[in-house]
Order: C-alpha cells, then structure tokens, then sequence
C-alpha cells in the first residue's frame, strides 16, 4: 500500500487533495471535528479548505460538512492554489466519517461511499429519526441492514458504538470520532500531531483526550468491520432492568414453581414462562402465577396436537397472557413508582453524583373510571353510581396531579394505593379482565383446531390491549372490533394473513381511520 | 444576543497590509467592506448571510472606531432604503439580505434606488440560498438585477477573488452610477479560506458631513419627468460605462486550454465544481490547469459582448455552465453571437439539468457529454469502477431504511407547547385551516405536528388568511413570529385584519429573537441589548393598531392555558381579530444564557436546582403518545427491558432541560403515568438534607416493609 505518510510520495503520485465528508446532525460538534481537522493539517503544512451548510439544519436535521487538504510540498514552484471543491462529489471521497448508523447509511445512499476509494469511519449506535420514533408500535430501520450496506460499499470500514465510548469517558462524539479517524491511519498524521490539536483548540481539553483516546481504542483492530449484533447495543446496554420482576427479594417457592413449570414446557418457551410466572407472582402472588400455568396449559395441548413445530402459539399466548394477567392499573403503578429499586434507578438515569439530592415527582391522572375500577367492586360500583361519592371523586380527579414521591405525604398517598393490591381480585377490572381472557384462550383452543396460522395472529391481538386511559379504551375497541370478525374471516382465503392486516391497520395511526378503512375493505373484498 | 459569537473572529478585521487573514467567507466579505473605506453597512438576517449580521453586530466598536455606522434594518426593504444615502453624496455603503425572498421585500426600494442612480458606491450582498440546505422556494436573483439594471457580481468562491470583487465592485458602482449585487451561496458564505489583507480605510467623507451640508438634485428622484431621463441615461450612459470598467480592469478571467476549438463558460459561482468536474474527467489538474479553455464571469450582469466574441472565435461550440433556472445567460449568449453572426453552437441546459442544484455529480456528467459530442479524443479510456456491484446493491439496501431527518424544534423548545395545544383543541373543534409563516414555528408542518396549510412569506401569515373573511362555524387560525411580526406583520396582517374587520385568530410566537436565524434581537427582545432599543411590547403595538381582543400568555408551557386560551379565541362572540401573543424565550438561546452562569453558580458552592423528566420504563407500554405530541429531540425509544415485551419504550435522553411539556402533556392529554420529573440539587444546605435524611428514614421503613411484603406474597 502506498506510504501515505511520506506527503512527497503522495503529491508526486497523486497530486490530489484528500477528500473528506462528515456527516452530523445539529449539535453533535461535527464543526469541531471539521476545525480540528483544517487545525490538524494546516499545522502538518497542508493548505486546507472546509465548508458546511448551515441554517436552520443546523438545529436537528442532517449536515454535511467538506474538508479538503492538499499538500504544500505538492505545489510546483510558482503554482497556483489548489482548486479545490465546495462539496463532495460521489465516487470521489475519500473519507467519510459519521456521527451516527443512519448517516453513514445516508453516505451510502449518496453514494458518497465507494469500494474503491473509501474509508468509512462511522459510529454504529441509532439516533432515531422522528417517523421511527413516532409510530404507534415499532418502526425503527433495521440496523443489521444499514450496517451490512455500510461494510459493502466502503474500501475499508471502522465501525464501533463511538456514541458509548464517549459516554463512558466523559466527552462528546466529535472527539471520539477525531481518535477513531486517528486510528484508522487514513490519514498521514501520526497520533501526537492530532492531540496536540486538541491542545491548541483549548476548550475541555482532558475530556477530549479521554475521548479522543476511547475513540482510537474502539475501532483499533476492527478494520474488517463490526460484528452485525453492535448495532444498537448501547441502547440496550443503558436500559434499564425491568422493576416488575422480584429482583429484591429471591424466593423459594416461586424458584420451586418455574423449576416445575420449565420441566412441563418446551425449552423454546421457557424463558417466556418463567418471564411471565416472575412478573405475574410480583404482580399479585405465588396463586396468581399458578393460575398463569393452569391457563397455558390447554394451549399447550393444542400446540401439542396442531402446531407447526415452531412453538409459536404456545410463545405468543404465553407473552400476551402473561402481559393480560399483570394489566396496568393504579395499584401497579403505585407499587412501581414507590419502589426502593426504582429510586436508585432514578437517580442513575439522572446521573445523580453522591452529595446530591433527587426529588422525584409524578405526573398522575387518575380518572373515576380507574378509581373505581381498581377498588372492591361494591365500592367500584358505588363511585360509579351519580351521588355524593361519584362528585367526590370526580371533583378531586378534575385535573392532573402531581405527587412528590420522594415526600413523605406523597409516598404515603401511593403507598396506600398500593396497599389495595389485597383487594385487587374483588374488583371490577379484575372481573373484566378475566373474562376477556377467558374468552380469547377459548377462541385460540377452538381456532387452533382448524387453522393453526391464524389461532397464533389471533394470540398476537391481544396486545392491542395495553396502556391507560383512553389508549386502554381505544385498544379495547380496536381489538374487540377486529376479534368479533375472526370468525368471519376464518372461511375466507388466508385468513392469518387478513388478520395480521387488521392488527397493524389498528395501530396505524390513533384516530382509527386505518383500521376503519381496512375492516370496510374486508367488506367489499 | 445571537446564537454565535464572533467576539474572536472580528478581531482579524484590524489586520494591516501584507496580513494573512484566515477564517469564512463572510468575515472576509466585512473585511473587504473595511479595506473599501464604507460609510454604512445594514441589513437584515436570513441564511446564508445571517452570520454576516452577527459579525457586524459583534464588530461594532471595529466599525465605530473607523466612523462607519451599522444598522439592524427592519426588513430587507429598510435596508435597500438605507442605500438611499449613496444617491447624494460620494458615499459607500453596503446593505445584506438573504435572497430571492429578501430582494423581493427590497424590490420597491431598490428599483427606486436605480432609477435616479447612484453617486457613492452601493453594494448589495446577498446570501444566494439556492440547492442543498436551502430553506426558501428554489428562484434566482439574476433577473432582479436584469429589471432594474443593477449589476450583478457572481466571484469565483475563494477569498481573494471574493475580496477583489467587493472592492472592484465599489468602483464599478461609482464609475456607472449604477448599484451592484454581489452573489454569494451558500457554501461561499462558509468556506474557510486564506487572503493577503490590506489596511482598512476611514471614510474620507461622513455621514455627519452630509447630515450636516445637506444637497439635493431634483433629477435623482424617480418621479416623471426624471424617470423618463433614467432609463434613458441605463442604457446609454450607465450600461456602457459599467462594460468599459469590467474589461478595462478584466473582472471576468480567461483561462488558456489546448483544445482551442470548444471551451466553457460559467458563472464564477461554479468555478471550482466545474474544475473539479473536469479533474475527474481527466481534463484539468488540481491546479486549475485545464485542457479546455475557460472563461470565468465574475460579472453575469452585464455580460461583455466583446469578450464573448473574442472567446468564440475559432470555436466550435461552448457550453454554459449557468446554475437554475430560466437560462438568461445562454439566451444571452446566443442572442450575442446571433448578432455578431458567429456560427459557435452554444449548449447549456441541454447537457447540464435545467432545473437543480449544479452539485459535483451533475457537473461532471455535464462535462463529459460535451467534450464527448466534440473531443471524445480527449477523455480518457473508461475503466469498470472496482466494487461497483457491491455499491449499487448497498445503496439499494440503504433506500428503505434511511429516513429524512427534517429540521424540527429544538429540545426544550417553546414554540412546541403551541402546536400540541393546537392539537388538544383540534381534537375537541376538529381541524382548522392554518396559515403558517417563515421561522422556526413552520416546522409544525413536518411530523410530529403535521399542523399548516401555506406559508406566504415573511410576516404574512396572517396576510395569508385575508381571504377567509366570511361567516362560517368556524375560524382560521394564523401564526406568526416576533420576527415576522415586526419586518411586515403588524401591518400587512394584524393591521389588515383590523382593517378588514376579520374575525380570524393571529398567534404570536414571541420568543424574543429571530431564532431560525440564530437569535438576532428584535424590537420586542426580553433583555437589553447595549446598542439597540429592545423591550417594546407587542401585545401594546397591536392594540396600538386596532386589537381590541388581545391577550399574552407569559408561559407557552402553560398547556392547559395555551389550550384554553386557543379555545376561546376559536369560540368567542367578540368581533374583530383574535391575537394570542404566547411568550417564552427561545430555550437554544436560553440554554446558551443560563447554563454558564449555572455552572458558574455551582463551582461557588451555590444551592442550584436541575430539573430534567424521564420516563419509567415499567409502566412505559410503548404506544409513543408522547412523542406524538411533543416531538422533543430529547424523547426518543429505546428497546424494552421487559422480556414479554416487544414495542420499544419512549426514553428521554440526558439532554433534556426539563421544559416541562413532557409533564404537561401528560396531564393535559391524559397520558399513561410513566413520566416523572427529577429535580437534582447540587450543593444542598443543611435544611435540604436534614429533610431528605428523615424522608429517608421514613420512606426506608415503608419501603423495606413492602419488599417483605413482596417475598412473602
Ligand atoms: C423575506 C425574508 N427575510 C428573511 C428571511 C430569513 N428568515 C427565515 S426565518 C427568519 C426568522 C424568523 O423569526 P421569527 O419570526 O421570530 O420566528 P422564530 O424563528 O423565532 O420562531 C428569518 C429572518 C426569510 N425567510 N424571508
Ligand atoms: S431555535 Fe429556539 S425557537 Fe427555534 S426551534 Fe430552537 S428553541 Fe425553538
Ligand atoms: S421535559 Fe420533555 S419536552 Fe421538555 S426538554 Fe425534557 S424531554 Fe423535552
């Protein structure tokens, strides 16, 4: 390979400027990087040339910023200046660098990255653009695919989590990307040459360096590239443990019933169960989880008898009832947001430093119907009954609140609501919700039977629902409009799949319009 | 106060002869300004001169110390006015503005500018905001200096061409009487470059000096009989006086090619892509030194029809390298050799795109079909790109997962609050038609919001809604910024609706700077700003003009408020137009306020309070409401830690500065209960963490209780 560190090698051969994009979004310090480099190369006797596109891009959209460096040993006797370009050319860039998985994959698109002459240098975590992140469900670009395009159209790729290192280490992107760009040696500055840089730039110089250091680390030895399963693992390294399984206390009967569960079940499922036999016994009780088991149990027979061997029914009805059994109601809030486990991990989240104190405070609003709802059912139906009680609640659930948990007043105010867990099986959510299951577990029995494919879509549309309030409401409706046409759609061609339609037609959007439109297309069709 | 400082940067505008001066194109356009001996300099901000503004804000006492004067114009037309000092008396003066849009505002002043002329040099430099990272409809200036005659400066975008050209464009002004435009693009704006500086030169003669010995000439002023005099002076005196200058001193450049039968031609805007192009192609160094001949206009208004001659002669065709549309060069041109009778076939739009950014890509394809229709002889052998296959499956690959990551509001934002309340009234009235205006409140149009039908431009966004002034179930509703407020819609919407009797709303967004611009102050910014008179109240100024229903929310945050205020206005009896003036400082220009004097706060041992919101992930179901309603950049998803779980939770990142909204939109939309705001004191006193010590004890003793409870369940 050429000596790009010999600069005379480079200009006699060549006499090229190095080409170089970065791609940033507002705020990520891709102008730092960019200064660093014009600094950096200026001092090692480059002229250097650097421009960007501003405006109001600049606040949270993409942004490209051109750096162009020729060498002054380079230049002819008497020769002009170079010429060099305002911004980068497809096929002709030689090195791209990316502060983010999407806008590497936005180089490639470009076409800004080329087998033939490419260093790609990108930071492989997800920063998720506003239409992933808006979708009812799950609509994140798939990151294996962004990464394998990204290693197939660069020469060479240098890809690491950078996003985590700077984290780890204090300091900001720009400066990782600064080490990594160092490390991968594309350019014919030794390591010194670029600290210094950071030197001269002055401003939070040792946490730079840290970066700047963390950066050189993460893509040493990584030429060949990322192995696919990186993608995105910072964000789910930095979430958070679930509080809803018993982490504070082991227990041995609940150990002694997944034990006996995990040998009844096939091993596909067992995590699964064993999820849902933790969340459930820390929901309600040890009982509670029991009965979890003695409902799976016909599904799987049934899974047994019709199944694919995929287990996938036996899966799916396991998460959802799991998910149906431990439903979100005022008391599990309560119980979760007074938690000790929850207060620690509040203050990490926060990056809370010893000698500092954390105040914690919840925005609630609880309605009548909740209320009532979560209380013995006597007492349910009383507050729901017009009179004095009904005002009562009415008039104090009128607006949000906000409750200070880490108060005492307020601690105690959920302490109490979480106290009515004992009482929870006599109310009338409870009531309801059980016979919502029950008859959904009878529907998958006697639809597995005759169509195992759609016994499992039918399984899956429990999870419309889910959350609070009126998005409870709205997924009731939803899922109980789509399940009274399971039927229907049972004696028509591919009814699994017709019915996978519906389910993600129900959460296209939050008016209902798209699900409407579907269920009155089923009609005509 | 704008968003950046060039408190440094201006500093190297005191550099003497024989200097190097290193750093963007703007700082050494003001730079040039100085070296010319200007008088005044004023204008107003819009990408991709916004920066220029803030360096003359940040220059001022460099300015004053040469006794030039700066002004902040009230909009583009204020500023093309102010060259009005340039008729009379041998002053310079230059004014900036972000065009076309700005010189549309300017358009009345500056024809009446060029009609009587100009005495002392009159530049105009505007901010060409034309192809990638544009933020206005795609047009070109060029025909605002061909209708009113005022020529039109295009350099080559390196900093010495851009510097001789300001310079070379002030004596061009006085040799023809006649204003100049001095082009820039975007990325001049922003190139950082070197240049050879020379001294700076005082006005030799001041403003004071004319204030104080006025003179006039009545033959100056665009009023018939004169106007009739004007235009005939344009074009027989001015037109060629300008042409004589521009050969005489060579502002456009030719460059020698072997291959004497074609050549190029192109605006010296797109100098160094067209290079670039033919370095790829193999038919030029990095040098500059091309195989074909150039020739370079630094002036694209008037073209010098001797030159064009000169350059033709012996060729077969040339091709135009001219960016957007319509093709007033090449028409030129062909219309120049027409009447020469010179037989060069002239291409252009054909080779290159009509419409579009000329970006390196096209240019280069341009390039190579036209030596390839003359002088295929010239390009080198093509050779199969190595790894093409694996390219172009990759970018197929990448088409459906790269999304579009439009500019949206900033976190922490104030303008939000706004459009989620929009929302929560939409879903109680149902849809209105939104007519929306120029600032960072048009990003509504974008998800999450998706709110706005049209924007006609600045301060128009009630002048956008006139029509819909009949009797209806319902109103319109019109928004609009402090910015666009002040440059044109006190009077062309809230005065007009008064006018008009219109019973529509008007929401002000008076955040107190022009913020998509950086934060340039306005006349109704929240704090003092040493040289400008800041603080005047628009809730006054439109009760000045006719409101009689006008009402100030001090607190966008305020959603339940911001809400019902919304409903109220869309529902009351009252007549006459509805203005909400909702009020909270831009949270970047906040932010860039507050946070060093917190941090300093705390390096003193003092007690500060940081709020920031999160989100429990255990009670998250992951149906994104939330960020339906909010759109924060500090709220995003993250996968759910729960195993049984599959849709991603909403997560808020660190980076959040606990605005509020995410609290408020919870209550006002009755969300789920996940959200939760930490409040984190450093440095506590005594009181603090004895309270938090018995809160511990307390809290402990329940706490432990309940996790027995949970063993024992
Ligand atoms: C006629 C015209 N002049 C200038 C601009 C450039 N410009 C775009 S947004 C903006 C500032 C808007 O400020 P404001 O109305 O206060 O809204 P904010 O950005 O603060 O929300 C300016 C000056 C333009 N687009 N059109
Ligand atoms: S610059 Fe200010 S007004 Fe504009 S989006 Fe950001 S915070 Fe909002
Ligand atoms: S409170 Fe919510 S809207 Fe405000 S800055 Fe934090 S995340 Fe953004």
């Amino acid at each position: 390979m050429l000596d790009r560190a010999n600069p005379e090698i480079v200009a006699g051969l060549e006499a090229r400027a190095i080409r170089i994009a970065i791609l940033a979004m507002g705020g990520e310090g891709g102008g730092v990087l960019a200064e660093w480099i014009v600094d950096l190369a200026e001092h090692a006797g480059y002229l250097a040339q650097l421009t960007s596109v501003p405006g109001v891009a600049q606040r949270t959209g993409a942004t490209i910023y051109y750096v162009e460096l020729f060498p002054k040993s380079a230049l002819p006797e008497g020769a002009p200046e170079p010429v060099m370009a305002l911004m980068p050319m497809p096929g002709d860039v030689d090195i791209v660098i990316a502060s983010e998985l999407m806008e590497a994959g936005r180089a490639v698109q470009r076409g800004l990255v080329t087998p033939d002459r490419t260093a790609l240098i990108a930071s492989t975590h997800r920063v998720f653009a506003m239409t992933e992140k808006i979708a009812m469900a799950d609509g994140r670009a798939d990151a294996p695919t962004l990464l394998e395009a990204c290693r197939n159209s660069a020469k060479i790729f240098f890809g690491a989590d950078l996003a985590a290192a700077a984290e780890r280490t204090g300091s900001v992107i720009s400066a990782v990307l600064f080490g990594a760009l160092a490390q991968s040696r594309t350019l014919p500055f030794e390591r010194e040459a670029f600290e210094t840089t950071i030197d001269r730039a002055g401003v939070g110089v040792a946490a730079s360096k840290r970066g700047f250091a963390a950066g050189m680390a993460a893509v040493s030895g990584n030429a060949a590239g990322v192995p696919a399963g990186d993608a995105g693992s910072r964000t789910s390294a930095t979430a958070q443990a679930p509080a809803g399984s018993p982490t504070e206390a082991t227990d041995a009967p609940l150990a002694a019933l997944v034990a006996r569960a995990e040998g009844a079940f096939p091993a596909s499922v067992r995590p699964i169960v064993r999820a849902g036999l933790e969340r459930l016994a820390d929901y309600q009780d040890l009982d509670y989880a029991q009965d979890y088991l003695l409902r799976l149990k016909p599904i799987a027979d049934a899974e047994r008898r019709h199944g694919d061997g995929s287990g996938r029914l036996l899966a799916e009805t396991a998460r959802e009832l799991a998910l149906g059994m431990a439903y979100e109601d005022t008391i599990r809030v309560a119980e979760l947001k007074i938690r000790a486990s929850r207060f620690t991990r509040v203050r990490d989240e926060v990056r809370a430093r010893d000698g500092q104190i954390v105040e914690i405070a919840e925005f609630m609003h609880p309605r009548l119907k909740e209320i009532a709802e979560s209380v013995p059912a006597w007492l349910g139906r009383l507050m729901l009954r017009p009179g004095i009680v009904r005002s009562a609640v009415e008039n104090a659930t009128r607006k949000g609140r906000v409750v200070k948990t880490t108060s005492i007043r307020g601690f105690l105010q959920l302490y109490l609501v979480a106290s009515l867990k004992t009482w929870r099986r006599s109310s009338l959510r409870f009531a309801e919700e059980e016979a919502r299951l029950t008859s959904w577990l009878e529907r998958i029995v006697a639809i597995a039977a005759k169509n195992y494919a759609l016994a499992v879509e039918l399984a899956e549309c429990r999870g419309l629902v889910k959350g609070y309030g009126d998005t409870h409401e709205r997924g009731v409706a939803n899922y109980e409009s789509i399940i009274a046409l399971v039927d229907r759609l049972a004696g028509r061609p591919e009814p699994a799949q017709r019915l996978h339609e519906l389910r993600k037609a129900a959460v296209a959007d939050d008016s209902g319009s798209a699900l409407k439109a579907a269920i009155a297309q089923l009609g005509t069709s | 106060m704008a968003e950046r400082s060039f408190a440094e940067e201006v500093k190297k505008l005191r550099l003497g002869a024989g200097e190097e001066f290193r750093g963007e194109g703007i700082l050494a356009i003001t730079k040039a300004l100085l070296e010319s001996g200007v008088s005044y300099v004023a204008g107003y901000q819009g990408a991709p001169i916004s920066h220029l503004m803030d360096v003359l804000a940040d220059a001022n006492e460099i300015l004053e110390d040469l006794g030039v004067h700066f002004e902040n114009s009230a909009s583009e037309a204020t500023a093309a006015a102010t060259l009005a000092a340039s008729v009379n008396y041998p002053l310079r003066g230059a004014v900036t503005f972000k065009a076309p849009v700005g010189t549309n505002v300017a358009s009345d002043a500056l024809a009446n500018l060029t009609s009587g002329g100009v005495k002392g040099g009159a530049m105009i430099i505007i901010g060409e905001d034309y192809g990638e990272g544009s933020s206005i409809m795609q047009e070109r200036s060029h025909p605002f200096a061909m209708k009113s005659q005022i020529w039109l400066l295009d350099p080559r975008p390196n900093l010495p061409t851009i510097v001789r050209m300001v310079e070379k464009g002030f004596e061009l002004s006085e040799a023809s009487n006649t204003p100049v435009m001095l082009e820039v693009r975007i990325r001049a704006c922003h190139v950082y470059g070197r240049f050879t500086t020379k001294d700076n030169v005082r006005p030799s003669f001041t403003l004071k000096d004319a204030i104080e010995r006025p003179v006039r000439d009545v033959t100056r002023i665009a009023m018939p009989p004169g106007t009739y005099v004007h235009e005939k002076e344009k074009v027989e005196k001015r037109w060629p006086a300008a042409v004589k200058f521009i050969a005489e001193n060579e502002l456009n450049e030719f460059f020698d090619g072997e291959a004497a039968d074609i050549g190029i031609v192109m605006q010296g805007g797109m100098y160094n892509t067209t290079l670039r192009g033919l370095e790829v192609n193999g038919l030029a160094d990095a040098f500059g030194k091309a195989k074909v001949p150039i020739y370079v206009l630094n002036v694209t208004y008037p073209l010098v029809d001797a030159e064009f001659v000169k350059f033709c002669a012996g060729k077969k065709a040339i091709l135009i390298v001219e960016e957007g549309q319509p093709d007033f060069i090449e028409q030129a041109v062909n219309t120049i050799l027409r009447r020469a009778d010179i037989q060069t076939k002239v291409h252009g739009k054909d080779m290159l795109s009509m419409a579009g950014e000329y970006t390196g890509a096209v240019v280069r394809d341009g390039l190579k079909r036209f030596v390839a229709r003359y002088r295929g002889d010239m390009l080198p052998e093509e050779r199969p790109v190595e790894g093409d296959n694996s390219r172009k499956s990759a970018m197929a690959a990448v088409n459906g997962q790269v999304q579009p990551r439009p500019p949206s509001f900033c976190t922490g934002c104030p303008e939000r609050p706004i459009f989620t309340a929009m929302k929560l009234v939409e879903r109680e009235l149902g849809p209105h038609h939104v007519s929306c205006d120029i600032g960072c409140h048009l990003f509504s149009i974008f998800p999450p919001f998706n709110i706005g039908a049209t924007t006609m431009g600045y301060g128009l966004g009630g002048a956008g809604a006139s029509a819909f002034n009949v009797k209806a179930d319902k109103r319109v509703i019109s928004i609009m910024g402090d910015g666009g407020f002040w440059h044109n819609g006190l009077a062309s919407s809230v005065g007009n609706a008064v006018f008009n009797k219109s019973d529509n709303v008007i929401v002000v967004v008076d955040n107190g700077y022009t913020s998509a611009t950086g934060g340039q102050d306005i006349p109704s910014s929240f704090w003092n700003n040493p040289i400008r008179a800041t603080q005047n109240s628009i809730e006054k100024a439109v009760r000045g003009v006719g409101v009689e229903w006008a009402r100030t929310i001090t607190r966008t945050y305020d959603l339940a408020k911001m809400r019902d205020t919304l409903k109220e206005a869309l529902t009351t009896p009252e007549r006459g137009p509805k203005v909400i003036v909702a009020q909270s400082e831009c949270m970047l220009n906040k932010q860039r306020r507050v946070r060093p004097q917190m941090r300093a706060a705390v390096e003193r041992g003092e007690r500060v309070v940081r709020e920031r919101f999160g989100v429990d992930a255990d009670t998250c179901t992951g149906d994104h409401s939330c960020i339906r309603l909010s759109g924060c950049p500090s709220l995003t998803i993250a996968p759910h830690p729960d195993p049984l779980r599959k849709e991603p939770v909403t997560k808020v990142l660190d980076s959040c500065v606990g605005c509020g909204l995410c609290g408020e939109v919870a209550h006002a939309a009755k969300l789920c209960p996940s959200f939760y705001r930490a409040s984190i004191i450093e440095n506590p006193t005594a009181w603090d963490q004895m309270k938090a010590k018995l809160r511990v004890a307390v809290i402990g003793f329940f706490q432990r209780r309940l996790a027995r409870k949970a063993a024992f369940a």
